[in-house]
């Protein structure tokens, strides 16, 4: 049963189909070519939330769709909650 | 899989076009005719006002926009016939004449000179007449890329650009294969992805016209932005619903222009498409505002993909809406048309979420109900372009 979905197989986060508990090594899907992955929640991510797959650090881009979606604002841990604590849009 | 064009039963109008509803409306043809419009409708069962907000001292593009909605409204192939009254005579005689012109049955009633309650009684002797006609047309059949259909999403999160929006792709590209018309717009909302919507263009002539519409939307936002537009654009219910920026946003919207579409022209607010094939209209991303400005060019079915749950209709063209958001679709079922939740978990592929949708439509278009038709959400919302004279 797979908890969050990957868009592109370059992406650095990924979203959560269902409600994920902090601690839980969690399954994850690639849609673009298949590969399941797994990552450890560091808290919790409610469903449509997005995951961080990897460490990352302030000024750097996240990329979902294989595509950039903003820059990170606060340095987040794989396994964290990404969104609008820890990134920020490039464009307004 | 090569699916075959579904055949529906509509109203084949005076000027060929087909329309899936058969609606009577009163169109004011400004804010203080409204009343006259609405006592109408009390006297006359069946027929439908559209009061709004504007049409008094607007000037230049604003008012071409405003007369190209009015105009468009009436002229839409799920419009039977149409009433228009307004203040003075010369600004109706000029929306009366615009729906003459697609051959639909319409007359003109002015209020200055006579007051609200002879207009009232002339215009309602006229309603009844328009309403006796439309009940005795009948559907026949037609097929579906005969139907105009145009695509947005509302209260989006990141469900809609996993399931409900790819599911409107999938129908879309089908749509394009089949020599359909359809449109999207949203230019604001592309920001992010405005890379990947011009590649999409069918010439490179028409992906530099996107370009500087989109260029021009951006410069006005820039021009009058206090923050970064967090909490507008993306809204607080996108934010709600796990999308953070407006990039993240941009790039679930699009997945609604399918995988392969490619977009032939662009097209102005409310404006028609002049042939078949995909369209970019420059709309803003408010739901009601735009489905507004697609009726008034006129699409006559549109799909809607929402994640948190944007329960707009429209009192012209029917608004299904879609879903992939399993809480959404639990906690607001009644708004709810199509639920594609299951494409998160991997139990519906994209072609089975696109078939019910095709299915959907079909039904739609022969006589079914949507949610906000029976919720009845009727959101008439002109766009206004800048402050009147």
């Amino acid at each position: 049963m797979r908890q969050f979905l990957v868009h592109d197989n370059r992406d650095n986060v990924g979203v959560a189909v269902v409600d994920m508990e902090a601690g839980q090594v969690v399954a994850g899907a690639t849609l673009d070519n298949g590969h399941t992955l797994h990552v450890t929640t560091c808290e919790a991510i409610p469903l449509g939330h997005k995951i961080a797959l990897k460490d990352l650090k302030v000024g750097d881009t996240v990329i979902k769709y294989g595509e950039d979606i903003g820059k990170v604002v606060a340095n987040i841990r794989a396994g964290e909650l990404v969104h609008v604590h820890n990134l920020k849009t490039k464009r307004w | 899989m090569m699916v075959k064009i579904p055949k529906i039963k509509g109203y084949r109008r005076q000027n060929g076009r087909v329309g899936i509803r058969n609606h009577v409306v009163i169109l004011p043809v400004d804010d203080i005719s409204n009343a006259a419009c609405e006592a109408v409708a009390h006297v006359i069962q069946g027929v439908l006002p559209l009061p709004h907000a504007y049409g008094r001292l607007q000037f230049g593009e604003d008012l071409d926009l405003f007369f190209r909605t009015l105009i468009g409204t009436g002229s839409n192939p799920n419009v039977a016939a149409a009433i228009v009254i307004g203040i003075e005579p010369d600004w109706t005689e000029r929306v009366v004449e615009g729906i003459a012109s697609t051959g639909k049955p319409v007359a003109g009633f002015s209020i200055e000179r006579s007051g609200d309650l002879k207009t009232i009684e002339a215009a309602s002797r006229k309603a009844l007449e328009y309403v006796q006609g439309a009940s005795e047309l009948a559907r026949e059949e037609c097929s579906l890329d005969e139907v105009y259909v145009s695509a947005k999403c509302g209260e989006s999160d990141t469900t809609t650009g996993l399931a409900s929006c790819p599911t409107v792709g999938q129908v879309v590209d089908w749509l394009v294969e089949w020599g359909g018309t359809a449109s999207f717009g949203e230019t604001s909302e592309l920001t992010g992805a405005e890379h990947i919507v011009e590649k999409r263009a069918a010439t490179p002539e028409v992906g530099e016209a996107f370009m500087k519409v989109w260029t021009d939307y951006d410069e006005f936002i820039k021009r009058h932005k206090t923050n970064d537009l967090s909490e507008s654009q993306p809204t607080m219910g996108n934010i709600r619903g796990g999308l953070t920026t407006i990039e993240e946003k941009a790039m679930g919207n699009i997945q609604k222009i399918g995988k392969h579409s490619q977009y032939v022209g662009i097209l102005k607010p409310a404006q028609a498409p002049s042939g078949k094939g995909l369209w970019f209209m420059d709309t803003s991303s408010a739901a009601a505002e735009a489905v507004t400005l697609w009726a008034a060019s006129g699409a006559v079915l549109h799909v809607f993909p929402t994640g948190q749950g944007n329960i707009c209709g429209n009192p012209i063209e029917p608004v299904i809406k879609i879903s992939g958001n399993p809480l959404t679709c639990r906690t607001m079922s009644e708004h709810i048309d199509l639920n594609v939740s299951a494409m998160l978990t991997g139990e519906m592929t994209l072609e089975q979420a696109g078939g019910e949708l095709l299915n959907l439509m079909v039904r739609t278009c022969n006589g079914r109900l949507t949610a906000a038709e029976a919720l009845g959400h009727r959101e008439f919302v002109m766009t206004k372009l800048y402050r009147s004279a």
